[in-house]
């Protein structure tokens, strides 16, 4: 009966039904699909801090290069001697990451023996730059060498071009796995460092890296005239790490001559609700340290994510919250006034004997399925609004600013150092602009909460439309319509 | 069965006080038939539902069954309701959405009895108004008289002890207005049920073996010379 009831009173002002399940399919149509590209959009952002993050790595800690340290990289490439003008040359430069201090590698033992603190290894990032041509020639090397050159003056010295390469190099922890700037990554060819390897002449290149440079597992790789094997290919999420090649710290720290010095801690936290507790803590034993949560990085996070973030967070999430409330109201006042065109029918059944309780039962009842038709419809909407956005939207571009991770260095002396010039690429690839598709992903959570909100909805309507059902007394509702 | 004493039933309507009834004493016996007769707007809806528990009077005393209905509470009346009254309205007050089946049904659901029981008592008693081929239709399917006969159907169908109409032949022509009366007092004549029926045609109220006068909110009882029906 029950049932029955319910189906046929719907059927019969089907029009008004419609409109109140409508109502509340838009309302929960517009928070599904709000809700899901915020997922989206979030997703993307834990796929740019993933790129500059590492998988796992829930904080860094890194400190600022103190006064007097860090400063200009300064190149001189004038001939050591006379002899040596207008020969060829070649060399390496290997300079720590700029604007980063160093710290005592056993500060990521302390670290990692704070309480939250699952893991933390330490890191040194470098940067080599490699440069190769003829040191100037000024002259005293032209006499009797023919009559093409006879003419050259013999003040203006030669400038013969000069190739200067860049790259990254991070020494990494090679015994700790679970944490660092490779534990995000997939070996694609060859393999991971084994953990015996601490000061192995060993070397992961990342696979960009490598493919520029066609090196490959096996190939050798020469960094400040150290030889080391190529033992595997990475690649890394989207994005990117700055890092171009990877080695045992200890290596890193003799190439920079950093011995025990680590310029970067990766920690991972025991679970995501520690981390603040965590930032906490470190800030504690580490005064002079900068801390960085991945949260504090989303903050660093500009271009179109960031504007996405912002507009699904707020006028996505009120835009919701307003229909929702709109819908529910439409729900309610129709309801309402439902039950006030049924008073003699409302009050027939209450005069045959049907408790309060049974009656406000079949208006909640036909309320609440309204809201399940309401919260049907709103799953197609939604997901059709959801498909619209993965379909439509345009790639979103994240950048997080230079100043975050580094400075630029200054007082470049040669051809190519300059801010387009190689070395400012690798500088400036501190600041990553990486491209992510926006999508809209949808769940179960999502549909559960599509259902439960109609349902809510209906409940409330329901319960409105229920409440003046209870109130009518059946002499009352009787007399009313005589 | 009914004993009323001082039954005083007053409305509040706007800032006026109307008295609907007043100073009522009326006394019904078991297995009478009782019309109630006045002009219309006197008191007669008003004393019907306050004599079926709709209502409660604003004074006096109301014994049903030797309890009080003026000093129930709501739940107490909804149950003496259920179990003990069937109700005839001049509107019919079916349920639109529901069949003819299903209306008589509906005086069923408060017994908590199991469908299958409810519905085969349904059929039984919409048999006995003689409408057993049009259970699965509609009330809007129906004509007047059918309609207030599965209303009758609904009163009767839980067996009650007092069956109250309400000018249940006040919305049918004359011919259907007969048969109406006609199946009352046949089921009346049957069943052993007390009848109290509320009009305001003298013809219908000449059948019912006293007949309760309603001017004004008062009261005042007559035996019929003759009844058109007994026992």
């Amino acid at each position: 009966m029950f049932f029955t009831y319910v189906a046929r009173e719907l059927r019969r002002r089907r029009r008004q039904a419609f409109v109140v399940a409508l109502g509340l399919a838009l309302g929960v149509g517009l928070v599904v699909t709000v809700s899901a590209m915020s997922a989206g959009v979030r997703t993307a952002q834990a796929k740019v801090l993933k790129s500059l993050y590492g998988v796992g790595t829930d904080v860094t800690v890194t400190q600022a290069a103190g006064a007097g340290s860090g400063g200009p990289a300064r190149f001189g490439l004038n001939a050591p001697n006379d002899a040596r003008q207008g020969k060829r040359f070649s060399r390496d430069d290997i300079l720590e990451s700029p604007g980063l201090g160093t710290i005592p590698a056993t500060r990521a033992s302390t670290v990692a023996s704070l309480s939250g603190v699952r893991s933390a290894a330490g890191g040194l990032s470098l940067i080599s730059i490699h440069a190769e041509g003829k040191f100037p020639d000024f002259g005293q090397n032209q006499q009797g060498t023919g009559s093409a050159r006879a003419s050259t003056p013999a003040t203006q010295p030669s400038i013969a071009p000069i190739k200067v390469t860049s790259y990254s190099i991070t020494g990494l922890d090679v015994t700790n796995t679970a944490v660092g700037p490779l534990s995000g990554a997939r070996i694609t060819s060859g393999r991971y460092f084994a953990s015996t390897e601490t000061n192995a002449k060993v070397a992961v290149l990342d696979s960009s890296y490598a493919k520029q440079h066609k090196l490959s597992v096996g190939s050798t790789l020469s960094i400040d005239g150290t030889k080391f094997t190529v033992i595997g290919i990475a690649t890394l999420p989207t994005g990117g790490e700055p890092s171009n090649v990877y080695i045992p710290l200890a290596r890193a720290q003799k190439l920079a001559g950093e011995s025990g010095k680590v310029n970067r801690i990766y920690v991972k936290a025991t679970s995501a609700s520690n981390i603040a507790s965590v930032k906490a803590e470190i800030q504690k034993v580490l005064p002079k340290a900068t801390v960085t949560t991945a949260d504090d990085l989303a903050s660093q996070v500009t271009g179109s994510l960031s504007s996405a973030a912002s507009l699904s967070r707020n006028l996505g999430t009120w835009l919701g919250i307003a229909a929702l409330i709109a819908a529910f109201a439409v729900a309610s006042l129709l309801t309402m006034s439902a039950v006030s065109r049924r008073v003699r029918e409302l009050g027939t059944l209450k005069a045959l004997g049907w408790r309060s309780r049974r009656v406000v039962g079949q208006v909640m009842g036909e309320a609440v399925a309204q809201g399940i038709l309401g919260g049907i419809l709103g799953i197609g909407i939604g997901v059709g609004g959801a498909v619209l956005i993965s379909k439509v939207a345009p790639s979103l571009t994240a950048t997080v600013g230079a100043a975050a991770t580094g400075t630029p260095v200054t007082g470049a002396a040669v051809p190519g150092v300059g801010p387009q010039g190689p070395l400012g690429q690798a500088l400036a690839s501190a600041s990553h602009t990486i491209r992510v598709p926006l999508t809209a992903p949808l769940s179960f959570g999502l549909f559960a909460l599509a259902i439960g909100l109609a349902l809510a909805g209906g409940l409330l309507a329901g319960s409105l439309g229920g409440w003046r059902a209870a109130r009518l007394r059946p002499a009352e509702a009787l007399r009313r319509v005589d | 069965m009914y004993e009323l004493k001082g039954v005083t039933k007053t409305y509040r309507k706007g800032d006026a006080r109307i008295t609907a009834l007043q100073d009522v004493d009326l006394t019904i016996a078991e297995g009478e038939f009782l019309a109630v007769q006045g002009p219309t707007g006197q008191g007669k809806t008003t004393l019907l539902q306050l004599l079926g528990g709709l209502d409660r009077p604003s004074s006096g005393s109301l014994l049903f069954e030797d309890r009080d209905l003026a000093t129930m509470r709501e739940g107490q009346l909804t149950e003496v309701r259920s179990r003990s009254f069937g109700f005839v309205f001049q509107t019919f007050n079916l349920i639109p959405t529901l069949t003819a089946q299903e209306n008589v049904e509906t005086a069923l659901v408060p017994l908590g009895m199991p469908a299958s029981k409810r519905r085969e008592r349904a059929r039984g008693s919409l048999a006995e108004v003689g409408l057993a081929e049009r259970a699965a239709h509609l009330p809007l399917e129906l004509s007047g008289g059918e309609q207030q006969r599965v209303a009758i159907a609904r009163a009767l169908v839980r067996n009650p002890n007092v069956i109250l109409a309400d000018e249940p032949t006040g919305n049918l022509d004359e011919g259907t207005r007969d048969e109406i009366i006609g199946l009352l007092e046949r089921l009346w004549a049957d069943r052993g049920q007390t009848l109290v029926i509320v009009t305001h045609d003298s013809r219908i109220a000449g059948r019912a073996q006293r007949t309760a006068w309603i001017r004004e909110g008062r009261l005042s009882v007559r035996e019929s010379a003759e009844p058109a029906v007994t026992r």
